[in-house]
This record gives C-alpha cells, sequence and structure tokens, in this order.
C-alpha cells in the first residue's frame, strides 16, 4: 500500500486538471465580465501610467488584459450584415483588422477617464444552454447618474468571447451597422476598407 | 442658447422641407435637409458652444452640481407626470417621492439627498410617453445647436419647454440666465461623449442619428426595446 502514497496526490492533481481545464475555459460569461471589468479597474487605479494616458502602456493592458475577450471577426461580420457575403475573404479580413484597430483606439482614449467606478451586475437569466447571452452590468459613478453597458457574448471552444458592446441601450455593433452600409453605398467594400483604413492613419497622430 | 424659436424654426422647416424630400434612409427621409442643419451646426458647435462648455467645466465641481441636481429635480418632475401618462405608478411614485425628498430637504432641489437615499430616476419624458401610446417617432431631426431629436422627441421638448417651472419665473433675465446655464450644464456632460463619437463615428452625423434612436428606443421600453430587424433598406 505504502508504494503508492506518492501517486495518489498527483492522481488527484491530474484528476482536478482534467475538470478544471474545461472548468476555466468557460468560466460563465457575467463573471468573467464581472472580473475583466474589475481587474481592469483596479490596473488602472494602480497604475499611474495608464491614468496618465502613457498610450503605450494603455495598448500593451488593451491587447493583453481586454481583446482575448472579443471576437472581431464575428463583430466585424455583424457589422457588415448582408455586405459581409459581398466581400472577398481577403476584404473580411482587412476589414476586420481595421475594425478591430478603430475599436481598440477608440477603446484607448475611453479608457484612461476610468477610475472611481464600480460595476455591477444586473439581473441575468439565461437559458439553460445558451450559446449566446447578454450580460447587462451597470457602472456606478460618484455623483452621476449610473451607465448601463450589456455585452452580448457567444460560446466560443475558448471560452466566452463579446461580439457586441451596448452602452446605454446604443449598441456599438448596431450603429456602425449604418456606418458600414453607407460606405459600401458610396464606394464598395474596398471604399469601406480605405475609410476605415485614413480613419486608423489620422487617429494615430 | 433660447430654446423655443430654434426649435420651432427647424421644426417648421423641416416640415415644410419634408413634402419635397424623398431621399435618405427610412428613419430619416430629410437627411438632405438635416445634412445642411448639421453642417450649420457643426462650426457653431466647435467654435463657439464647445468652448464655453470646456469653461463652464473647469469651475469647481462644487458650483456646477447643485446646477445638475437643480435641472435634475425638474427633470424628476416632469418623469413623474410621464410615468403617470404611461401608467408606470411605482416609478412615478418614485419620481415625485424624489421631488418631494429634494425639494424639501435639498433645499429646494439644489442637493440630490434622494439618489443619496437610494431612489431611482424614472428619466422619463414626453416623447417616452407618446412612443408608449403607440405613436411613432416620425422623422429624424438635427437641430442646430439643440443636436438630434425627431418630430415626436422634438414636440415633447417644446410641450416641456412651455410648462417647465423655469417658465413661470417672472424675471425675465433671471429666467434666461437659469434656461441659459441649465442648458450649458447640459451640454457641458456631452463633451466626454462627444469626444469618443469623434473618435469612434466614420461619419459623425450618421453615428450621432443611429446613437440617438437607439437610446430614445431603449428608453422607452425601459431598457427592453425590441429586436429591430436588419435593416437592409
Amino acid at each position: 500500500m505504502t508504494h503508492r502514497r506518492p501517486f495518489a496526490p498527483a492522481a488527484l492533481f491530474a484528476v482536478a486538471l482534467a475538470f478544471a481545464g474545461p472548468l476555466l475555459a468557460q468560466e460563465a460569461p457575467d463573471a468573467l465580465v464581472k472580473r475583466v471589468s474589475q481587474e481592469t479597474i483596479d490596473l488602472i487605479r494602480s497604475d499611474p501610467k495608464l491614468q496618465a494616458g502613457d498610450p503605450a502602456r494603455v495598448q500593451e493592458v488593451i491587447e493583453s488584459r481586454l481583446l482575448p475577450h472579443f471576437d472581431f471577426s464575428r463583430m466585424t461580420q455583424l457589422a457588415m450584415g448582408r455586405n459581409w457575403r459581398a466581400a472577398s475573404p481577403e476584404q473580411q479580413k482587412r476589414l476586420t483588422d481595421e475594425f478591430r484597430t478603430l475599436l481598440v483606439r477608440t477603446y484607448s482614449n475611453a479608457l484612461t477617464q476610468y477610475r472611481d467606478e464600480t460595476i455591477q451586475l444586473r439581473p441575468f437569466r439565461p437559458e439553460a444552454g445558451a450559446a449566446d447571452v447578454t450580460v447587462r452590468t451597470e457602472v456606478v459613478r460618484q455623483g452621476r447618474p449610473p451607465v448601463q453597458i450589456d455585452y452580448g457574448m457567444t460560446r466560443t471552444q475558448n471560452g466566452w468571447k463579446a461580439y457586441d458592446v451596448i452602452v446605454g441601450g446604443v449598441s456599438l455593433v448596431t450603429n456602425y451597422r449604418d456606418e458600414f452600409n453607407e460606405q459600401v453605398k458610396a464606394g464598395g467594400v474596398d471604399g469601406l476598407i480605405r475609410t476605415l483604413a485614413d480613419k486608423n492613419r489620422t487617429g494615430a497622430k | 442658447m433660447t430654446l423655443r424659436p430654434l426649435a420651432w424654426a427647424a421644426l417648421a422647416a423641416a416640415l415644410l422641407s419634408g413634402c419635397a424630400t424623398t431621399t435618405g434612409s427610412r428613419d430619416d427621409p430629410l437627411e438632405p435637409f438635416n445634412r445642411a442643419m448639421y453642417a450649420i451646426h457643426e462650426p457653431i458647435d466647435r467654435d463657439v458652444v464647445q468652448p464655453i462648455a470646456r469653461a463652464w467645466l473647469e469651475l469647481p465641481a462644487a458650483l456646477r452640481q447643485p446646477v445638475t441636481n437643480f435641472f435634475g429635480n425638474i427633470d424628476d418632475l416632469f418623469s413623474g407626470v410621464n410615468g403617470v401618462l404611461q401608467g408606470k405608478t411605482e416609478k412615478a411614485a418614485h419620481d415625485f417621492g424624489r421631488v418631494m425628498t429634494n425639494s424639501l430637504y435639498g433645499l429646494g432641489g439644489l442637493i440630490d439627498v434622494a439618489s443619496g437615499a437610494g431612489i431611482p430616476k424614472g428619466e422619463e419624458d414626453f416623447g417616452q410617453t407618446f412612443g408608449v401610446w403607440g405613436i411613432p417617432h416620425g422623422p429624424y431631426l438635427f437641430v442646430p445647436v439643440f443636436g438630434p431629436t425627431t418630430v415626436r422627441d422634438g414636440t415633447g421638448v417644446i410641450i416641456r419647454a412651455y410648462t417647465t417651472p423655469v417658465g413661470y419665473l417672472e424675471d425675465v433675465s433671471a429666467r434666461n440666465t437659469l434656461w441659459g446655464v441649465g442648458l450649458l450644464d447640459l451640454r457641458a456632460q456631452a463633451l466626454e461623449t462627444q469626444s469618443i463619437v469623434q473618435q469612434a463615428a466614420l461619419d459623425p452625423y450618421t453615428f450621432v442619428r443611429r446613437a440617438y434612436l437607439q437610446r430614445r428606443a431603449y428608453l422607452t421600453y425601459d431598457g427592453r426595446p425590441p429586436t429591430p430587424k436588419e435593416d437592409d433598406e
């Protein structure tokens, strides 16, 4: 019996890992939103560089902490609506890349304005086994009305990913659908790609 | 900064030009006219209104917060009235409770005691009431200096402008000052959002229009708007 003892903890550990792997990957969407939001706010609060809006540091935090939880391909596809099918795979890739850059840039500017906020989850009752949910949160700020921020999320093999952000009822995807549609009408898919690329270049200054 | 003549003029002009215009999207049949209004608005807003609004934000919060609260108190009064008109009695009770609390214990509304006590704001208005009654929002309108609205919401704003307690002030200059400061404070609060729009939008006109219409639908349906159909025109 004694010779088997050392193996028992190792076996238990292996079993635990086998269970924890998928469990960690499939952290519930509301728990994921809460955790990532809170960690980001805590990080800003403790990092003077972020508070000062140091672009490199802000970019780094967004890339490492937030982007892994977004599905930009789905986001771009939804914003394109029926125009998505009119785009070639190569155009689709460029669109996704440029759209991603635009959103990151926009978010970089907004991010450093956060500080005293706290995130609360609003009631959330997804259907059992749903692969697409809306996580509802409320951002509470001192002396100002709370802002509702909701996340449209989809289940993937790598955990839940956000494909839409809805601020006070304004869905990012819906808003861009009008913009994209207008650009495609005026200059085709290539026209839209050009507009996005130009916007990203001027925003970089 | 007076709202009434401007709003009326724009509304009249919009309705007149509406007879002739057919282009634009379903929500914005007056798009060419609205874009012309936007072109008038943009430089006035950038060169006159925004600098004033930014200067206002330089004042200490201790001075600005009572202004925000004072007009918030009037908002709550109208929200209560509209809650009743929509049959939302619980919301209305909260709003009237807020008005009483803040007027009595918050120095006539200068201090928002009710929020501290956790009484929620209803955020109802006439435009939402019309929506709940089944009146469609009608053509989208862009009014220079005032900003985005619709025929339905604009009508609500005009009704409110004619019934607000501020309008009952006898002293004209005091009344106008109060109007001005209230609008300025509102405008200043929107500066942050505006800078994000500038960063995010490919075409700020389109971006603001969709954001406005989404926000209004969200408010009208109390945070549960019906899912819009894929709008391919």
